[in-house]
């Protein structure tokens, strides 16, 4: 099956200005339409660079990057808006608003400079508030939502763009356990029935593991492995990553990762 | 629905303007009467104008600096302003043109200053770096302003003082066409840039995520907004409050999306300052208040309210 290929990183080396060393160092990655792509890593493993690298906010010193196609930095932010919604780790609620008001801002891509926001956007905010399971949400306002609703608000407001990439910059954190399955849920859903490609940073090496189709493994702006997570999630590379002890066992077909205690006596 | 409210309250606002003022003149004189053409509706047009471009520079600061109680006067400007009109005072310069032609040239050489201070790395605005360049560079003009104030005759030092306060009486026609001919760009260019300033709101990364070219619109926005006000300031002088309250207050009615905001804070800015200019002029009659002691006078309590209704809810 040769799907559609979305995101080309190719060699990609990043280096911010008067950084003793390279964030990132020979990054290739390639996400294709209706595939889950899981990026690990340590904190401080050029996670987040790697997703600025990907869309265009920080220009690599070294190697490619391809977006259907086309050199990133021939993308607009306009029109790449229209094709990548990201979910970026922090943002802003300068003033109040409300759930509907703010997946709105996801067709403003989409909108011209004249134009008023016409039924299709209207269509899309709906459908894309009821595809996060946020249709019930719409009229409160953003300050009243928990961590797991806001998450669910901020996902519609990216898939209002209508993309044909979802990029997640660490999604589920500070999330409890049911709002966080519900979000990586709500992720593969996506992909499997409207083959969306999914960019997804995480910690969570189980969770990746069990939903992801592909893992990209970063230390230090390095990759140490990318493929299947069967295949990269080995004990070995594990440790190597995160720097401590750990099992791998298999759980549904997939590895899982059981950090092991130092003292093998204790109780 | 909001702008016919609005409209409706602009007209009976220049209405009233037209019928008060110190010289009483019977209703059916006003029609034909010189005072009413020469004086008093240029006059409340102008206060309408000011009014509206400092809302409009108000609001679409507010959005560039992220901050809420950013004022079209907090980046130096006033100070820039200020320096320019008391030195074309201090050195009596001739002409009707003058103290305006200063005023203007000493805000945008504020502007020029900030701008230049808020540009890290020669490439990309800083907001908060413009913040407190604008704090610095306003006080730097504002110690020179007081050092020469301080040193003036006492005529000269009653004019300085009030201009510092804003006021219209210089108004004419020729002003209101000056403003009419110039206005339009910096407001085109902020309305253009209203759903941009909505993803700003977000902060500068998510903003860029949902398709606003940042880099562009920061500096863009600062020089519309700033040669706004520095316009306003010029043919007014200093008139606080308007470009702080306006934009809350419509914020509060209308919502924080800036395609309905900055039309509605053209017109709420406006009418609050023909209101306040028409108070101005005929409540202490046959002499004039400052403006700017009426808007001040007017602003806080309503900031004051709005601030206790903000932090209560």
């Amino acid at each position: 099956m040769d799907r559609e290929l979305i995101l080309a990183l190719r060699g990609v080396t990043c280096r911010y200005p008067d950084a003793p060393r390279d964030s990132l160092l020979g990054v290739s990655l390639e996400v294709r339409a209706g595939e889950f792509h899981a990026v690990l890593g340590p904190n401080g493993s050029g996670k987040t660079t790697l997703v600025r690298a990907a869309l265009g906010l920080v220009r690599p010193v070294a190697g490619d990057v391809e977006v259907l196609g086309r050199p990133g930095h021939g993308w607009s932010r306009r029109d790449l808006a229209r094709v990548v919604g990201v979910l970026p780790q922090r943002e802003d609620n300068l003033f109040p608003q409300r759930v509907r008001e703010t997946v709105l801002l996801g067709r403003y891509p989409h909108l011209s400079l004249l134009g008023g926001v016409g039924a299709t956007d209207r269509a899309a905010v709906e459908r894309a508030l009821i595809q996060c399971d946020a249709a019930d949400l719409a009229d409160r306002w953003l300050w009243t939502l928990s961590g797991g609703e806001y998450q669910r608000v901020r996902l519609a407001r990216a898939l209002a763009q209508e993309p044909r990439l979802l990029v997640l910059d660490e999604p589920t954190v500070s999330l409890d356990l049911q709002h966080e399955m519900e979000l990586f849920e709500l992720v593969r859903t996506l992909v499997d029935a409207h083959g969306l490609g999914v960019l997804m940073i995480t910690h969570h090496v189980n969770l990746a593991a069990r939903f992801a189709d592909r893992v990209l493994l970063l230390v230090e702006g390095r990759p140490v492995g990318t493929g299947a997570p069967g295949d990269v999630l080995t004990r070995e590379t594990t440790e190597r990553v995160f720097a401590w002890p750990v099992a791998i066992a298999p759980f549904e077909g997939r590895p899982q990762m059981i950090p092991l205690r130092l003292r093998k006596d204790a109780p | 629905m909001k702008y016919v409210v609005l409209g409706g309250a602009a007209l009976a606002t220049l209405a009233a303007a037209l019928l008060v003022g110190p010289a009483h003149l019977p209703l059916a004189d006003l029609p034909g009467s010189a005072i009413v053409w020469q004086l008093r509706l240029p006059r409340a047009v102008l206060a309408f104008l000011v009014g509206g471009a400092l809302g409009v520079a108000g609001t679409s600061l507010q959005a560039l600096v992220r901050n809420p109680l950013a004022d079209p006067f907090l980046l130096g400007l006033s100070g820039g302003a200020g320096l320019g009109a008391v030195a074309a005072i201090a050195l009596h310069l001739p002409g009707p043109w003058a103290l305006p032609l200063a005023a203007f040239v000493g805000a945008v050489g504020a502007m020029a200053l900030v701008y230049r201070l808020g540009l890290v790395g020669g490439a990309e605005l800083d907001p908060r770096i413009l913040l407190l360049g604008g704090v610095a560079v306003g006080a730097f003009a504002g110690a020179i302003t007081t050092a020469i104030v301080s040193l003036a005759q006492a005529t000269e030092l009653r004019n300085a003082f009030l201009w510092l306060w804003g006021g219209l009486s210089g108004a004419s026609w020729t002003l209101v066409l000056v403003m009419l001919v110039y206005a339009p760009l910096p407001l085109a260019v902020l309305v253009a840039a209203a759903r941009p300033l909505d993803l700003l709101a977000l902060g500068e990364e998510p903003a860029q995520y949902l398709g606003a070219d940042v880099r562009r619109l920061k500096r863009l926005v600062y020089l519309a907004a700033s040669l706004l006000t520095a316009a306003a300031v010029a043919v007014a002088g200093v008139i606080g409050f308007v470009g702080l309250v306006v934009p809350h207050v419509c914020r509060l009615v209308w919502g924080r999306l800036h395609r309905t905001l900055l039309p509605t804070a053209f017109l709420t800015g406006g009418i609050l300052l023909a209101v306040a200019d028409t108070l101005a002029r005929t409540v202490v009659a046959p002499r004039e208040l400052p403006v700017g002691i009426v808007t001040a006078l007017l602003g806080v309590p309503v900031f004051a309210f709005l601030l206790r209704r903000w932090t209560v809810s």
